[in-house]
């Protein structure tokens, strides 16, 4: 099996955000970065069915010449090989990123195509299925388990509120992954050093791609509630939360 | 048609409250407002969302689109929405809508902004609020290129007691949807729950849920020695789960259970929307968490920011004194 895994560099979840002087986007240049994590789970899951199914994972990732860093890991933790689109990417809106990756893959004629369900950054959701579109394959999204069979792919997805349901299609095809679909494996030294000899292919961004979609203001969310916010000491804190909810808020 | 196209969503038959709450974001922005609502036969829902202040509710009908498929909607929907060319179109933000939304806009090569909370005037047109970096800040957008621009409104975000009902029920038209069934990849098999869950944590009266703040899963002992002494529940945010430290039976949030206490502590949890929609109803919602920005904040009613390692044990201590 032919497998693409489209991965993204994000911030790091612990990082202090700041918003840039324009409020378009946060200030990134002293931030630290990290792969996306239902990325990583849909790079996990092509390392699975490459071990049960033969073939190849090849990572791509469309981004700036640090997202090398995050290419780096996933080869470390397994992939063969990698396409990195890198130039200007639009303002990175979902229409500008699914076109750099189909033109990135679109000839590589892979049989199956797995992406995060969506980003820590953007959280546009839209990136694997846009793709889908442009390759001219099927997809099924929030996916937590895939069984491939032949020709076919039957997969589960996740609905609201606990339910699930099965999917069968035909390959090739797309599927955006979900957090936990499986347990997440780490790179070893020997990963780290096999890295260093994968091949990282760079083609540059196609021409014309234009964002529909662009930020005018970024700025931190209004609270909707009061919050009576506790400070001191932990054991002060406690003890104040512990009067306030049998007290006031009479909940305990 | 230059108004506003609402996509309701019905399963079975039956219509969804993330439906009502996308006619209410289509009604706050006023002009003609007009519904449709796709499925082999869907006169009754159609029905029903024509008692909603609307210029017309449409039944756009196909055998093939009696289970969704997201090559049977973008079909149907793609050529209706060429035809009836709304300004702007307005769709609730579900996993289905997730699941068949973009692909939508990529074959009508128009802009889609996902999971708007707000909408605003901006210039001669509209800003779209949405959550970015898991909730931490809000982005105004703005859609560019031809119209339709496509919306997907977030659950929770817009009131449905805000709708505005009309005396004179709107007119239902139904119209053949244009799919070719040969056409459609997918074969969906019936939706099924997973083994019963033991848990049910949506009749607890507290409880104490636990986000990756924790760090691992010998972290969990604390926030059970606390829950023993609330006499409370554990609960968790979706990475622990995931992560195996507890069973997803434990889940909070969009994909795990609805809960609605007395009393919500969450612990090192940062409050994304996907976890928020799962508890925002608890009566008393505690936050402990040492990030003073994180977005849980914004609907406590105690906040506590410190490190939950010092503050958990001191609770379970001061609850004992
Ligand atoms: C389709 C979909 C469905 C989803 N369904 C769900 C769902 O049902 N439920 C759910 O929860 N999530 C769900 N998610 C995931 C959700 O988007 C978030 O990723 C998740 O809720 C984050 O969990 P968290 O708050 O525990 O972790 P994080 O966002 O990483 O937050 C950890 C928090 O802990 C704080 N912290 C760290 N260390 C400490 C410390 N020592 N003391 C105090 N605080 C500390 C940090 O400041 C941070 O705020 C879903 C996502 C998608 C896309």
């Amino acid at each position: 099996m032919k497998i693409a895994v489209c991965i993204k560099q994000v911030i790091t979840r612990e990082s202090q955000i700041r918003v840039n002087e324009q409020k378009t986007w946060i200030r990134d240049q002293d931030a630290t970065f990290e792969l996306n994590e239902p990325d990583a789970y849909a790079l996990e899951e092509g390392l699975r069915l490459k071990e049960k199914h033969g073939g190849e994972v090849v990572v791509c990732s469309a981004g700036p010449a640090r997202a090398t860093q995050v290419i780096r890991e996933a080869l470390a933790r397994g992939a063969d090989r990698a396409i990195h689109v890198e130039g200007e990417l639009g303002s990175g809106d979902a229409f500008s990123m699914a076109g750099a990756l189909a033109s990135a893959i679109k000839d590589e004629a892979f049989d199956l195509v797995l992406t995060g369900l969506q980003s820590d950054d953007h959280g546009f959701g839209q990136v694997g299925v846009v793709l889908a579109e442009n390759l001219g394959i099927p997809h099924a999204t929030i996916i937590m388990e895939v069984n491939a069979d032949g020709g076919s792919l039957r997969v589960k997805r996740e609905l609201e509120g606990g339910w699930f349901q099965f999917v069968t299609m035909p390959l090739p095809a797309l599927l955006t992954i979900q957090s936990g679909i499986n347990q997440l494996r780490y790179a070893t030294l020997k990963g780290i050093m096999a890295a260093k000899k994968k091949e990282i292919r760079t083609v540059p961004a196609p021409a014309g791609l234009a964002a529909r979609q662009r930020i005018v203001d970024l700025y931190p969310p209004q609270k909707v509630k009061k919050t009576e916010m506790i400070g001191g000491s932990a054991a002060d804190a406690a003890r104040q939360l512990v009067r306030a909810l049998r007290d006031d808020a009479r909940v305990i | 048609m230059a108004g506003i196209l609402v996509i309701a969503e019905q399963t079975g038959g039956t219509l969804n409250r993330a439906s009502w709450e996308a006619i209410v974001a289509a009604q706050s922005i006023g002009g003609d407002v007009k519904v449709a609502i796709a499925g082999r036969e869907v006169g009754a829902a159609a029905a029903e969302l024509a008692a909603a202040e609307v210029a017309e509710v449409i039944a756009l009908q196909h055998a093939a689109l009696d289970l969704y498929t997201p090559d049977g909607y973008v079909q149907a929907l793609a050529a209706f929405i060429r035809d009836a060319e709304p300004g702007l179109v307005v769709l609730p933000h579900t996993y289905q809508t997730r699941d068949f939304a973009p692909k939508l806009a990529a074959r009508l090569e128009r802009a889609l902004i996902t999971d708007c909370t707000a909408i605003k005037a901006h210039g001669d047109g509209r800003a779209f609020t949405r959550p970015v970096f898991q909730g931490k800040l809000n982005a105004d957008v703005v859609a560019d290129g031809p119209t339709p621009h496509l919306v997907t409104i977030q659950i929770g975000a817009f009131r449905v007691d805000a709708l505005k009902k009309s005396g004179r029920r709107a007119a239902v038209r139904t119209v053949d949807a244009a799919v070719d069934a040969s056409a459609i990849r997918q074969k969906p098999e019936a939706p099924f729950k997973e083994a019963r869950q033991a848990v049910d944590l949506s009749q607890a009266e507290r409880i104490v849920s636990v986000g990756r703040g924790i760090k691992g899963p010998e972290g969990l002992p604390l926030v059970q020695a606390l829950a023993d002494a609330l006499g409370a529940e554990v609960a968790a945010s979706r990475p622990i789960c995931d992560a195996g430290w507890l069973p997803m039976e434990r889940q909070v949030g969009s994909s795990g259970q609805t809960v609605a206490p007395k009393l919500y502590l969450a612990l090192g949890i940062s409050g994304a929307i996907q976890h928020l929609v799962g508890m925002k109803g608890s009566k008393t919602i505690v936050a402990i968490n040492k990030d003073p920005d994180a977005p849980i904040f914004e609907v406590a009613d105690y906040g506590i920011v410190a490190d939950l390692f010092d503050v958990v044990p001191a609770l379970t201590t001061a609850l004992k004194e």
